[in-house]
């Protein structure tokens, strides 16, 4: 089996081989590339520009790997955001020892996710570190878009009544990985939820004027990204955990972990809050697109303030509970 | 004609609470109290407070919590020895992920791994035999901790390195018995409950029978009930039911999973390996006969007997989690209580384990409207 050496990282030959044979085979080598950096014809409006680090442990996990992690990752954040998905760097730091065949299929991963995003990737960078300096592959990637009027988000026109709208169900991508890891013992076929959001999202801008904020609840899950929210824009949420739609066999991984999927990570979700006059229209746009089929309407806007708000989550029993961020890191329970 | 909206399990646990809380006002009005039922397992602590019951009944029912959280009740001299024992040379130690924050005196299993040392989360006891054949040449040590719940599989794990005969491992055993715990709290008087919800997966193993003693020795009912909603409801149901009836029981109402006489195979297997012994419990002292240690012809996976590790005194922190695991006080009681402890920065076990009282409150039982 073919391997990455150090060699790879020392620019001569073998990297010239690695790029020619693994990135441009993928990615394409276009004309605005031939140069340090690519230059590219950008219209004159407002980009958005985003960066994340890809560290994901195992590397391939079910539904994906972190090639198209990383794009989907990088694609979501500008779509979240408003912004039309334009262009993608991509940064490799590969341990010495890790397998070409294995690179190969991330790489080709990437360049499929890309080309369903419509995105290109034009510049990137290779590193080979020593065995042990990094664990397998790191990707950092940066993504520019831009921003369209007729597609800007309101929020500053959030008001109570506005509804919490999730495009999914939760938690997909947190025991996707947890039971990859093979530590587990369960046996779910629950896949992750790893999708790039662009398309359905424009799909839902282009119809609907009263999407006022969305956010992709990756790290921490919904909860966290529902608490940022209440927290930095003012107001109050109240969630029914009868709507948040979660797959059976996400839950029942979870009681068995004593984990929560409220606060497990997304890949493939994206949470909005709407005019609650356009609740129903935005649903209907969600659910028509393969990724948004489960969307829900799982609680809504229910105080504005001028100072952080909360989040809050009504129970089956009909009582309502605070919920706060996410406190330090997933640990597995004993029994 | 009024839309048909099918019956769903919301509506059902909707119901039910309403069902249990009339029958505890009829409690009341015949007693002139509400009743006090302590839930004696950490995990229906758990679902009892994240479901929103027990903030539901608290005006009808007092539920407290019991001492069923293996966390919360694993003593400091433990963790303060495996913590020592991170610290020797070629040494893997493996443990449950909720142990890596509980504070020993000078530091966490956690803040030890971040130091370097070498220490595993692993979910299933047989995990850490894998490590140890992987490892030869190092020494695997695993903190058993737990309950009759995960008691049969740390034997299995004993069986697993003597039939492969791997010579670098042993447990630091520091398992406990629910019988013992319940009994010492029962014959102290201090804990006054009309009721017990026992704890299911215990039951799964020990039986229906093992909880007979509650009837012959302190005249008082138990439930064994499973962790949903709706489970837990009806075993609050029943302890009223009971008691309206003047009657003293143990119900099993976990009968899909909990047979009369529980699990032989697991209870030969924890017989074959292990004994009972005088074990101390974190807050609470040493009780007699509360713990199985390993027998002494296992000698070789008796971390305790293989590694010269001293065990000292723990160092007072005032952390009351001892009261609240006997449901001696709530944990809003105690004043670090969100005063110095938290999910983040917790003081005691209780508000470390997800299963602990503490956090359990601090998590669920705060802001709640009924």
């Amino acid at each position: 089996m073919q391997q990455i050496s150090l060699a790879h990282g020392e620019g001569g030959e073998l990297t010239h081989q690695l790029i020619r044979d693994i990135f441009i085979q993928s990615f394409g080598h276009i004309e605005q590339t031939k140069f340090d950096s690519a230059i590219l014809p950008i219209p004159t409006q407002t980009i958005a520009v985003t960066t994340d680090s890809y560290v994901v442990k195992p590397i391939f996990f079910p539904g994906g790997n972190i090639g198209n992690l990383a794009i989907t990752g990088t694609v979501n954040d500008l779509a979240v955001s408003g912004a039309t998905p334009h262009v993608i760097t991509a940064g490799f730091i590969i341990e010495e020892g890790f397998p070409i065949e294995s690179l190969k299929e991330i790489v080709n991963t990437m360049a499929g996710e890309a080309e369903k995003a419509k995105v290109n990737i034009v510049a990137g960078d290779t590193k080979v570190v020593e065995k042990g300096s990094v664990d397998g592959l790191f990707i950092n990637t940066t993504g520019i878009g831009f921003l369209q009027e007729q597609h800007r988000l309101t929020p500053e026109m959030i008001q109570e009544g506005d509804a919490v709208i999730v495009s999914g169900t939760v938690g997909d991508h947190g025991v996707a990985i947890l039971s990859a890891r093979q530590e587990l013992g369960l046996l779910t076929d629950v896949k992750s939820d790893c999708a790039s959001l662009n398309d359905m999202i424009h799909g839902l801008t282009e119809e609907i004027k009263g999407v006022r904020i969305m956010r992709d609840p990756t790290r921490g899950g919904l909860a966290t990204t529902l608490v940022e929210l209440c927290e930095d824009f003012h107001f109050t949420i109240e969630v029914n955990e009868k709507f948040i739609p979660i797959r059976g066999d996400v839950q029942g991984a979870c009681d068995i972990l004593g984990y929560d999927p409220l606060y497990l990570a997304n890949e493939g979700k994206v949470v909005m809050i709407v005019d609650s006059n356009d609740k129903q229209k935005a649903l209907e746009i969600l659910r028509s697109h393969e990724i948004g089929k489960d969307a829900s309407v799982i609680g809504q806007i229910t105080a504005r303030h001028n100072h952080p708000g909360r989040l809050l989550l009504k129970t089956p029993v009909g009582t309502t509970r605070g919920l706060d961020r996410l406190s330090g890191q997933l640990l597995p329970r004993i029994c | 004609m009024p839309k048909m909206e099918p019956f769903t399990e919301t509506d059902l646990i909707y119901e039910l609470v309403e069902a249990v809380i009339d029958l505890a006002k009829r409690f009341k009005e015949e007693k002139g109290r509400i009743p006090v039922f302590m839930e004696v397992c950490g995990s229906h602590t758990m679902a009892l407070t994240k479901t929103g019951i027990k903030a539901r009944l608290r005006d009808y029912i007092h539920l407290i919590s019991g001492p069923g959280c293996p966390v919360c009740v694993t003593d400091q001299k433990s963790i303060d020895a495996m913590i020592q024992l991170s610290e020797e040379p070629n040494t893997i130690l493996c443990t449950f992920g909720d142990m890596m924050r509980v504070p020993g005196s000078k530091s966490t299993l956690m803040e030890e791994k971040t130091s370097g040392k070498d220490i595993r989360v692993i979910y299933s006891p047989l995990d850490s035999i894998k490590i140890a054949e992987e490892n030869p040449e190092k020494e695997v040590v695993f903190l058993g901790i737990g309950f009759e719940t995960t008691i049969p599989i740390l034997a299995l794990t004993i069986r697993q390195a003597e039939r492969k005969n791997i010579k670098n491992y042993s447990i630091w055993m520091t398992t406990k018995l629910i019988e013992p715990v319940l009994s010492t709290m029962l014959q102290s008087g201090e804990v006054k409950v009309d009721g017990f919800l026992l704890p299911g997966h215990v039951a799964v193993v020990t039986g229906k029978q093992s909880y007979h003693f509650l009837v012959e020795k302190f005249a008082i009912s138990g439930v064994i009930t499973g962790f949903e909603p709706i489970e837990l409801l009806s075993g609050i149901y029943k302890l009223i039911q009971l008691h309206l009836e003047k009657k003293v029981d143990v119900l099993n109402e976990y009968t899909h999973v909990v047979s009369d006489k529980g699990n032989i195979v697991a209870q030969k297997l924890i017989e074959e390996y292990l004994e009972t012994d005088d074990v101390e419990w974190r807050g609470i002292g040493v009780i007699h006969e509360s713990g199985l240690v390993l027998k002494g012809q296992y000698a070789q996976y008796d971390a305790k007997r293989k590694f010269n590790i001293p065990l000292g005194e723990p160092t007072q922190t005032n952390c009351r989690c001892g009261e609240v695991v006997q449901g001696l006080i709530a944990p809003e009681a105690c004043r670090f209580f969100n005063n110095g402890c938290t999910p983040t920065q917790p003081l005691g076990p209780c508000m470390v384990s997800s299963e602990g009282t503490c956090a359990a409150h601090y998590q669920f039982m705060k802001e709640v409207s009924p």
